[in-house]
């Protein structure tokens, strides 16, 4: 195989995401700045009439807990709709297979999973949804998406100018966030999915007898729709148990570079719309640069390391020229799928192109890291939220450093947001350990429903938190996790993952924009230097390595020492 | 909370309106005008139907063989092996595909076993292999079908599909489409191979 298309492969993939970024940053910064916008004619009336026939108060200017309450509210409405529909599909139309209803444990799961953007799956979705669910799935995976992007605008809001400002109309910024972002990328990428070969059909299951006279069946399914939302919007969840591994899913190395791009763009995107919205394109800069340095340093030794293949492997004598094969396609190749297993873990995406299972032991940690990090880049709008707390106390620590009252954008952050801050950033992983302390004590509800032994299985249990607390939704998928214990325990872990994180840093936002402004002086500490940059990564690393180092001693490195040549 | 609930729910239906039911019609009806009417990518030979991406299970000695499944190419259900390559058993089973290949072709040294060949995909129904996976059971197919290794090879050449724009991913074939067309060179050829 030649290795360097492979490799020239990733960085069209990497360049091109950078590329679309800016400008829809700016784009998105656009959409949310006041006064009128090029695109209203087009938007505003379709908009105006969801708004008006819907009741919803969307003229009025709300404060951060108005908006925060309004929140909530309608992912309650989500979460019993979902889980309704889930527990009933079986009764309900548009079942062309004959699939049956949910357990209400895996339907409170799948629901809670698909309301907050997770997409964990403890279903597969050729036997496990009917074609009404998936579409109440894809539902959910637009309007999760909104919501993490209108909570990144009400952040935004907060420091815009002088700060003091009410932060707009929550109805208002998540309907702009479907109708203008995320539907249009959508369809994109749609149709060029459906050209590739992905199906879009509500025909049932398709029989045939195949080469050498066997009859199989193949599921099919309104697929294209369903797999441009799953990444553009960052959600994750396959229309097949397979997910993007799927070669109707994900039929060509094309369709792999528009998804790749496609869940990576908005991500991005929003660290630029940040500088573009409140005129501080410098501290866009220094985020991004963070950012991509974290992401590098997780992405390039993966793809390395799965190009590399096995060591048990190699001792078998193979030819490991094409990479680590095993959970892998051909069509995509090992080094793209190590790329990509980085991308979706530090994006919430957690759609996969490849078995993460069946990684490298050190891929495996990489992956696990992105995810309990969750913050470089992260998922549409969560992503720099999470950042902004490790913003926070990057900010709080430098201060006390170097003897300055800590500041941030002209706001003095004190004990009451700094509380708040650690309460959000010892949140993870308390979920993370515990979650795992617990489960790994009992082998009944643990290493019983473990696909390997020893080091691995407790991976895989470990994954699974982790994968839950950052609301990825990708999985160790050996794991049999469609049980009451896995249910119940991540589905938990999924509600306070996802909504604390939230309320959180729109809170600190919200608290800082309140207080007076002090215009910046020679005192000040500047948050757009690269000096900064270095302190919030430190930060970053410190949380990281100290909450998470020893439980990864004890399942992908122990495991790489026991294959290692 | 409670003045927002009712507008919560209303603004929930008209927004599926919009998502759930407009965008994947607007979908449905792009499908309508595209090449397979968003049946996927379908080939036809032989009176039969088949998927393209759709990989298929190859038992007999004289087709080219697939990729291992976990699921055997049946695509009612999706999904790989999940083992790691720590697990004692997975690489037993390896070791096993590999005894079995090279019994079954015996001119093949086991240094020029691509891995992909015995290592299952992630989906289970990967169509796909590389052209040194192929290459090595030519000697097998061309004595199995009494055809001439060169005209095999020929074949290969035709069915190989090159990176994308010559420049990104890897290079591959898909196996049905060269069975298919080892079928068709063989019904030319006036060989008939007794499945």
């Amino acid at each position: 195989m030649d290795m360097n298309s492979e490799v020239w492969g990733i960085f069209a993939m990497f360049f091109i995401t950078i590329l679309i970024a800016i400008p829809l940053g700016k784009y998105i910064s656009n959409i949310f700045s006041e006064g009128p916008n090029y695109l209203d004619k087009l938007f505003a009336p379709l908009e105006g009439l969801i708004l008006r026939i819907s009741g919803v108060n969307y003229q009025k200017e709300m404060t951060w807990k108005e908006n925060l309450v309004a929140l909530l509210t309608i992912n309650l409405v989500w979460f019993i709709i979902g889980m309704l529909i889930l527990m009933f599909q079986g009764y309900l139309p548009l079942n062309p297979d004959g699939n049956p209803n949910m357990t209400p444990d895996l339907a409170f799961n799948t629901a809670i999973s698909f309301v907050v953007n997770c997409n964990l799956q403890h279903y597969s979705g050729e036997s496990g949804v009917s074609y009404l669910s998936q579409t109440g799935l894809m539902f959910l995976q637009f309007v999760s998406s909104g919501i993490g992007i209108t909570a990144a605008i009400l952040l935004f809001k907060a420091f815009k100018g002088k700060g003091g400002q009410k932060l707009g109309n929550f109805y208002t910024i998540f309907l702009k966030s479907c109708t203008r972002i995320l539907m249009p990328i959508s369809l994109l990428v749609a149709i060029i999915l459906l050209c590739e070969g992905t199906p879009m059909t509500y025909s049932g299951k398709d029989k045939m007898i195949n080469l050498e006279g066997d009859s199989i069946e193949v599921s099919r399914g309104p697929v294209a729709a369903f797999v441009a939302i799953k990444h553009v919007g960052t959600n994750g969840g396959g229309f097949f148990g397979a997910n993007s591994t799927h070669p109707l899913e994900n039929p060509s190395y094309l369709t792999n570079m528009v998804e790749m791009v496609a869940q990576f763009i908005i991500p991005v995107a929003m660290v630029f719309a940040f500088g573009f919205f409140i005129k501080k394109k410098k501290l866009s800069w220094m985020i991004f640069s963070v950012m991509t340095i974290g992401f590098l340093c997780l992405a390039i030794p993966n793809t390395i390391m799965e190009s590399q293949g096995s060591p048990t492997i190699e001792r078998l004598g193979l030819n490991q020229s094409g990479g680590a094969m095993e959970g892998k396609e051909v069509r995509i190749g090992a080094a793209a799928s190590g790329f990509w297993s980085i991308v979706t873990t530090v994006i919430s995406t957690g759609s996969i192109n490849s078995m993460h299972d069946s990684s490298m032991p050190l891929s495996g940690m990489n992956q696990m890291l992105a995810m309990m990090i969750n913050g470089f880049y992260g998922g549409n709008g969560v992503g720099l939220l999470n950042f902004f707390v490790y913003i926070i106390l990057a900010v709080f620590i430098s201060g006390l450093m170097v003897g300055r009252t800590p500041e941030f954008l002209g706001k003095k952050v004190e004990g009451r947001e700094m509380k708040i801050a650690m309460l959000v950033a010892l949140l993870h992983p308390f979920l993370i350990l515990i979650g795992t302390a617990i489960t790994v004590s009992f082998p009944s509800i643990g290493s019983d429903t473990t696909n390997d032994p020893g080091f691995h299985g407790f991976s895989e249990m470990l994954y699974e938190f982790t994968s839950a607390s950052a609301n990825n939704g990708s999985g160790f998928e050996g794991l049999g996790d469609n049980t009451l214990w896995w249910n119940i325990s991540t589905g938990i872990v999924l509600l306070f993952s996802r909504f604390i994180p939230i309320i959180g840093p729109i809170a600190i936002a919200g608290l800082l924009s309140e207080k007076r402004f002090i215009p910046e002086g020679s005192g000040t500490l500047k948050t757009d230097t690269v000096s900064f940059g270095f302190m919030v990564f430190a930060v970053i690393i410190i949380i990281a390595a100290l909450a998470f180092f020893p439980t990864l001693t004890l399942g992908p490195v122990a495991e790489y020492f026991s294959i290692k040549k | 909370m409670r003045a927002h609930i009712i507008p919560a729910i209303k603004l929930s239906l008209y927004s599926f309106l919009l998502l759930g039911v407009i965008y994947p019609f607007i979908i449905l009806a792009i499908a309508q005008i595209s090449p397979n009417q968003g049946k996927g990518l379908l080939i036809e030979s032989g009176g039969r139907t088949y998927y393209k991406n759709i990989g298929q299970n190859f038992t007999l000695d004289g087709y080219f063989w697939s990729r291992p499944s976990a699921v055997d190419y049946n695509a009612a259900g999706s999904g790989g092996s999940n083992l790691s390559s720590s697990n004692p058993e997975y690489i037993a089973g390896v070791k096993a595909r590999i005894d079995n290949f090279l019994t079954k072709n015996p001119d093949v040294e086991l240094g020029e076993v691509p891995s992909e060949l015995v290592t299952a995909s992630g989906s289970g129904l990967d169509p796909h292999l590389s052209v040194s996976s192929l290459v090595i059971q030519v000697p097998r197919i061309s004595k199995v079908r009494g055809l001439a290794e060169k005209d095999i090879f020929e074949l290969i050449d035709k069915t190989t599909e090159k990176p994308l724009w010559g420049l990104f991913g890897p290079e591959k074939i898909n196996v049905l489409e060269l069975n298919i067309r080892l079928d068709q060179f063989s019904k030319e050829k006036g060989v008939r191979y007794a499945k």
